[in-house]
């Protein structure tokens, strides 16, 4: 049963991580992208063609899927998205499931429609017994990785200069320009970051949710459900509410599989129209 | 000279008004023009000039009617909406269910597709009163996928993966029997749209169909000046759900078949990617964007058969980063008489 | 004793620990021109939007011709007589103000969720309409759009659209609020020419318009009902002076 819960803490974190991304975009930047998970699937394939075709090792891997989505990122923002700013968040949908179709069929096109996996170092297979609970290494590896990004992500938005610039240029643009804040640029490396942030979720996703090329529109909902249950006010809301559906999902799926994904719907749809502006937030 | 002031008064035709009554000005608004009438005469016509492509106009059609019961919320009410194929697919399980269990008479399967689909969407516009536009993308996107989810789960009635199988349509009216080659079907679906969209045209330039508007436009003042808001987004939500059921049977019965495909995210998808190139907030945006898309994704899919969706993407991103006010603005420009006959505003 | 047109019994608001509005308890008479003033952030709108019922009290009632409505929603209030304008124009951009008030007439006629009708098929709507509009001054923009209109004009229709729900109680919100020196004149003369059947709360920061205006004066201050009388009394008040001039009130 801790199992379970263990288990379900660690898909827990990595919808965090991979979904983080998207709590500042759209939280902070109030871009409606749902083409999020296409940047994870980008990562998770980056990984699967470093560690089966080139043999970077997988531990070495992880931080390059971050900087090659990361790098995606930044071009698509200034190519893209920075046009679409200050759109209304129809357009904003529109759009990015454009994008999700090109990325959808792309990959497709490049990789095969087929299941992707790759080899896991000997290290991180297996699981091993802690006062009686079986603990997998690599859900470990998951959480001690996904609980440091998300501290450092805290402490990076609350204390440093960075953080509060972005606060700033959000805040209202034009009077952080006036303020001297590089607004475009804070905002380009805040979307390639998240990004980046989505990418790696998506390499160490891989090995646990799978990954074929309808991944950003399968887990859609699910980076979504994390931002608006969440709430937007700050990282906590979104890593609770990761947890939350983390462990819902992944005991829901053992106790009751016949149920499938409906449950989660179903508690989404009651959170939201109960509380509109998310689970952890203050109301306004 | 006189070429000059002759360009000058006729660029201001726009800006001056015509001396009309007040009561003159709201009728003529509402008449119907002669692109209007050109547009269904063709339509009409088409039962006999293009014999051989009844199939693909039946498709149109009742993707018409899909997209046009979007446009009823999206662009009357101002209501986001990512998960219309959910009354779709109700819409076309019902008729499917029916016709397999006996009672297949199609005018008959339609009605109770539409009237299942609107209890649906009745209910469920509960709960997307409250809320921004993202937390209601996310409820109707949710309800699609639940009932995406149940279809699946409930394979011993929906056929599951595998799809319905063994409907069988019985003769309209106990007169007209479906051909395989789509004549009934065109016919039949054509008829359907019209009626359904006399119905909605009669709505949009009602009190009812202004306040629709006005909310959209201003939902805070449209509530102190006494109107309920709430009741005429359920009202209008339940309207548009039992139009995309409508159009759901119509698939069922025109096809004898349907699967899950009738509830996929894709089938939303595609209905905006119709209104983004036809237009919303005048009804034809519907009908004309349809005639459009089937008739690229039918080169492009002939193109690169596996990859459509590429391009289904790439059209979506270009159009949006283009803008669609700038194409509509452009559109406007080009067929600037045109458009303004067919009664929609210049933007 | 006659019935109020509008009281308000500790009537407060507050958001999170700030208190935007604390036990205000207002009458106002049936037929009055009365203002509320205060300085800015005193909790004018905050107490404007409790009265519309677009925010919640916190706790207090207010009462419509001696009808307690503190729990009916914006619509019913609306329905019972009471009509406001914004201090930001709170228009319909898209529609014509002839569509716009016509709206307006058709909701409080009944006719408002009709679905079968063409409009403009109702003449008595329509004349009603045009009627007003003339009235206010906008019989020669009423077939344009709203949002070409001049700034002055849109004000007007402001009021219009209040007017046309037939209010026995109008709240007007600072109606001259950034319109041109030389557009003033028509919204003051229209609001000085308002039926005696109405009454009129007004809500102003501007001094020559509440002293030529109203005939009771309120005086709002930090979301307290800081002083209330006639013209002369508030006008000769040396509290309410230093609060305008912003010293501390020695008395």
């Amino acid at each position: 049963m801790l199992t379970i819960l263990f288990d379900g803490i660690a898909y827990g974190m990595l919808l965090f991580v991979l979904a983080c991304g998207l709590a500042i975009t759209l939280g902070l930047m109030n871009f409606v992208n749902l083409a999020h998970g296409a940047f994870a699937m980008a990562g998770g394939y980056a990984t699967v063609v470093m560690v089966n075709w080139l043999g970077i090792p997988f531990i070495f891997s992880l931080p390059l899927a971050f900087f090659v989505t990361a790098a995606l990122g930044l071009v698509l923002e200034r190519t893209l998205y920075r046009h679409l700013y200050g759109r209304t968040h129809l357009d904003q949908v529109l759009f990015s499931i454009g994008l999700v179709f090109m990325a959808i069929a792309s990959m497709d096109y490049l990789m095969g429609s087929s299941q992707q996996f790759y080899k896991l170092p000997e290290a991180l297979k297996g699981q091993f017994d802690v006062f009686g609970v079986g603990i997998g290494r690599y859900r470990l590896l998951i959480v001690v990785i996904c609980g440091l990004l998300a501290l450092g992500l805290q402490i990076v938005l609350a204390k440093s200069l960075f953080g509060a610039r972005l606060r700033a240029a959000v805040d209202d643009p034009r009077v952080a320009r006036g303020l001297g804040i590089p607004v475009n640029s804070v905002f380009a490396i805040t979307f390639a970051v998240g990004s980046g942030l989505a990418g790696l979720g998506g390499a160490l996703a891989t090995e646990i949710t799978g990954l074929d090329p309808t991944f950003p529109l399968k887990f859609m909902l699910y980076f979504l459900i994390v931002v608006t249950v969440g709430g937007t006010s700050s990282l906590t809301g979104p890593l609770l509410a990761a947890l939350l559906l983390g462990i819902t999902d992944v005991t829901g799926k053992y106790l009751a599989p016949q149920f499938g994904a409906f449950f989660i719907y179903a508690v989404m749809i009651l959170i939201l129209t109960l509380r509109p502006q998310g689970l952890f937030s203050r109301e306004k | 000279m006189r070429m000059s002031s002759r360009e000058v008064s006729s660029s201001e035709i726009k800006t001056t008004q015509p001396a009309l009554t007040p009561q003159a000005f709201l009728l003529a608004k509402t008449k119907w023009r002669w692109p209007e009438v050109a547009f269904w005469l063709v339509a009409f016509s088409l039962i006999w000039l293009m014999p051989n492509r009844h199939l693909l106009l039946n498709e149109i059609a009742i993707l018409g009617l899909f997209a046009l019961s979007i446009d009823l919320i999206l662009g009357f009410a101002g209501i986001i909406s990512l998960g219309h194929a959910a009354f779709f697919g109700l819409g076309a399980y019902a008729a499917g269910l029916m016709a397999k269990h006996g009672i297949g008479e199609p005018v008959v399967g339609l009605l109770v597709a539409g009237g299942i689909a609107g209890i649906a969407g009745f209910f469920s516009s509960f709960l997307i009163l409250r809320g921004s536009d993202l937390t209601r993308l996310m409820i109707t996107l949710g309800v699609a996928l639940i009932f995406h989810e149940i279809a699946n789960r409930m394979a011993w009635l929906t056929g599951g993966a595998d799809g319905l199988l063994g409907i069988i349509i019985p003769p309209i009216l106990g007169q007209f029997e479906f051909d395989f080659r789509g004549a009934t079907a065109y016919t039949y679906s054509l008829v359907v749209l019209f009626l359904l969209f006399l119905l909605a045209r009669r709505i949009i330039h009602s009190p009812f169909g202004l306040s629709l508007k006005a909310l959209k436009d201003n939902r805070l003042r449209a509530g102190t000046i006494g109107i309920a808001s709430a009741r005429r987004i359920v009202a209008i939500y339940t309207l548009a759900a039992a139009y995309a059921g409508i159009a759901g049977g119509l698939l069922t019965q025109t096809t004898a078949f349907v699967s899950l495909e009738v509830l996929d995210f894709a089938r939303s998808a595609d209905a905006l990617l119709v209104l983004v190139i036809g237009g919303s907030g005048y009804l034809y945006g519907g009908p004309i964007g349809a005639i459009f898309f089937k008739i690229m994704k039918d080169g492009l899919s002939a193109l690169t058969p596996a990859y459509w969706l590429f391009w289904m993407g790439f059209a979506l991103v270009v159009l949006v980063l283009v803008g669609r006010d700038r194409i509509t603005g452009f559109a406007d420009r080009l067929f600037a008489p045109v458009v303004a006959l067919f009664g929609r505003k210049a933007r | 004793m006659s019935v109020l047109a509008l009281e308000t019994r500790g009537l407060s608001k507050s958001f999170g620990g700030f208190k935007a509005n604390t036990d205000v308890s207002l009458k106002v008479q049936a037929g009055a021109r009365h203002a509320l003033i205060g300085p800015n952030g005193a909790g004018k709108t905050t107490f404007i939007n409790l009265l519309t019922g677009v925010l919640p009290a916190t706790a207090g009632s207010v009462w419509l011709q001696g009808e307690d409505v503190t729990t009916i929603s914006p619509q019913g209030r609306v329905r019972r007589g009471m009509a406001r304008t914004f201090q930001i124009n709170q228009l319909f951009n898209e529609l014509t103000p002839l569509e716009t008030v016509g709206l307006a007439i058709s909701e409080r006629t009944g006719f408002g969720a009709q679905w079968w009708r063409r409009i403009g098929t109702n003449s008595a709507v329509v004349d009603e309409a045009a009627e007003l509009l003339m009235r206010m001054r906008l019989g020669d923009v009423m077939l344009r759009q709203t949002k070409v209109l001049p700034y002055g004009k849109q004000r007007l229709l402001e009021i219009s659209l209040a007017l046309a729900c037939q209010p026995s109680l109008l709240l007007l919100d600072e109606p001259a609020a950034g319109v041109p020196e030389d557009e003033r004149h028509e919204i003051l003369d229209i609001v000085t020419a308002l039926p005696e059947s109405v009454t009129v709360l007004l809500i102003e920061h501007d001094m020559e318009l509440v002293f030529t205006f109203a005939d009771r004066i309120s005086v709002l201050v930090q979301g307290m009902l800081f002083a209330e009388g006639s013209v002369e009394e508030i006008s000769n008040d040396p509290r309410v002076k230093a609060v305008y001039l912003g010293e501390e009130a020695h008395v």
